[in-house]
């Protein structure tokens, strides 16, 4: 381990290492930073406060009505996400037919933009829009998908969910690749129904990737936001502002950098406690815990 | 039995197909309506009486799409170029060669993971602008400003990471003998065997750099370097009385993904099919 291969070394990792220098570890501790002077009365003479953003934000019901959204929301999405691809994913699996037509065309709304997914929900959703013709149909009332603030994270959550089946079922179908072909055919023996046939091998099987599905899929439902950007604008009655929406609100709006950053750190600290959670639910018997 | 079960396998996926296209056809039908016909018919009409391309027409002289179809493709290709260029050269010290702070800075590259980009993006906007990088100090320097803070990112250097560690060392060891240093081996050696890997990367870089919203909304002043998230969101709120037009930007706009999709599905079943590499 001579100083001149130690050297080569960073040469070849130069390059990227100044990329996330500026652009990933300075403004990290920039946040942090910023998240303890206030912005708020004088954009360009900021004040020192020390913790009082935080304490600011703490007391603020409209900040932990955000997180609340927030929560609300992953709990809406997550299951759903870690579930319902699996229970696809399997199906594909099966010998049928047809597999890659199947596997392209659920997966077609993972490459087009959230944009216009998020568009085309709209329309969807709009008072006189389809969803709403399917409901009359079906002799339910109409709804107001998202303008009425009890349904409007339902009908966001949606818009995610869609978005994201095709994304997890192909994680899930790699996954599904490794589980040896042998122990299926010795519980087929048995006689054992699809159910418990999957339960019994599958799930625990491939129990790592639904671990990361769920870390993946918890700490993007964490930082959603073109979907509320683009249909709701955290409304109505801001009962679709999530964190992200507020931090950017804060910052690109009022311009109360303080605030924004503490947010930000906040957020910072929610998403490394779910990972941290995720590991603990899923591998505790690693950690013996 | 069995064909009764495979039925409902088909049924079922059928249904899940029939769903994830439906709100994009339900588009392209109002796309595709004409100015007599009621948009919001009661019953609503799937297949429109009367085919007209007039609003894909209108939307294409009212707003620059194609000209935000140009800037998306000089925004994702250079963030796929900048992302398979630096990706491999840091991935390839992690994976071939020792040496002093190594595991420190595998972890530094692991934590940048941890930390979604919507916490640090508000002083990620202040340095770009102070590195002038927003279209206001001209066209290139906005284009920068869109691809620099994406060059890199640390799931491309853990996946080169790991195709470089699947190469043997006998391969290298013999291109040492034959007195290469260690960027020709980088270069002439390694680089073209892991291009599987870089294929995916470059696609999925692309994907994603094509979609992405939320930074190039905060750093355009311009509308001469919008994207098409942005033109197609910027387009979606200023004609949002029209949803004819809405439609039709929006389906114009998917129209170069969907193609870079199909041409290159395999790539992207590749990983699920049997018969490929065994992971």
């Amino acid at each position: 381990m001579d100083l001149k291969k130690s050297l080569g070394a960073y040469l070849f990792l130069l390059p990227a290492g100044i990329i996330l220098l500026i652009f990933f570890f300075i403004p990290f501790f920039q946040t942090v930073y910023l998240s303890f002077f206030d912005y708020s009365k004088d954009v360009y003479n900021p004040v020192f406060v020390s913790f009082d953003n935080y304490i600011a934000l703490i007391k603020s019901p409209l900040f932990i009505k955000t997180i609340l959204n927030t929560f609300f929301f992953l709990i809406l999405c997550v299951p759903f996400l870690v579930i319902f691809p699996l229970f696809l994913a399997i199906l594909i699996n099966q010998n049928i037919r047809c597999k890659n037509v199947y596997k392209v065309l659920i997966y077609l709304p993972v490459v087009i933009s959230i944009v216009v997914v998020a568009i085309a929900f709209k329309w969807l959703y709009a008072p006189e829009g389809l969803l709403n013709f399917v409901l009359e149909k079906l002799h339910i009332a109409p709804l107001g998908w998202l303008s009425d603030p009890k349904i409007a994270m339902i009908s966001v959550a949606l818009v995610t969910i869609f978005k994201g089946v095709g994304y997890y079922m192909m994680i899930y179908l790699s996954a599904l690749m490794s589980v040896p072909k042998e122990l299926y055919e010795a519980i087929d023996v048995d006689g054992a129904s699809f159910f418990k046939k999957h339960t019994v091998i599958t799930i625990p099987h491939i129990m790592p990737m639904i671990a990361l599905v769920s870390t993946i899929s918890s700490i993007s439902a964490l930082k959603v936001f073109v979907e509320i950007y683009v249909m709701t604008r955290g409304g109505p009655l801001n009962s679709t502002k999530t964190i992200v929406y507020y931090i950017y609100e804060k910052a690109f709006e009022n311009l109360d950098l303080g605030i924004a950053s503490a947010g930000a750190v906040i957020l910072l600290f929610i998403v490394m406690g779910f990972s941290i959670l995720n590991i603990f639910v899923f591998e505790k018997d690693k950690y013996a815990i | 039995m069995k064909i009764l079960k495979k039925l409902s396998i088909h049924i079922i996926l059928i249904i899940v197909c029939i769903l994830s296209l439906v709100p994009f056809l339900w588009l392209l039908s109002t796309a595709l309506k004409g100015r007599s016909e009621n948009i919001f018919a009661y019953p609503p009409v799937f297949i429109p009486k009367e085919i007209t391309l007039e609003n894909f027409k209108q939307v294409l002289k009212l707003v620059p799409i194609v000209k935000y179809v140009i800037n998306s493709f000089i925004v994702a290709s250079s963030t796929v170029i900048l992302n398979v260029i630096l990706s491999a050269l840091a991935a390839y010290p992690l994976a071939r060669m020792d040496f002093k702070g190594k595991k420190i800075t595998f972890f530094a590259i692991l934590a940048t993971i941890m930390v979604p980009f919507q916490t640090i993006m508000l002083p990620v906007y202040i340095i770009t602008l102070k590195l002038h990088l927003i279209d206001s100090y001209g066209d290139i320097a906005g284009y920068l400003g869109m691809i620099a803070p994406f060059a890199v990112n640390a799931f491309g250097i853990f996946l080169l990471r790991q195709a470089f560690l699947a190469i043997p060392k006998e391969i290298e060891e013999s291109a040492v003998i034959d007195g290469c240093n260690s960027f020709q081996i980088f270069s002439k050696l390694l680089f073209p065997m892991v291009k599987p890997t870089l294929a995916l990367l470059a696609i999925f870089t692309f994907i994603g750099s094509w979609g992405e919203f939320l930074w190039p909304s905060i750093v355009l002043t311009n509308e001469k370097l919008f994207t098409l998230p942005v033109g197609i969101n910027n387009l979606s709120s200023a004609f949002s009385s029209d949803y004819r037009l809405v439609a039709a930007g929006s389906i114009i706009s998917v129209i170069p993904i969907i193609v870079f999709f199909l041409a290159l599905q395999k790539y992207f079943i590749q990983g699920t099919n049997e018969g490929a590499v065994k992971g």
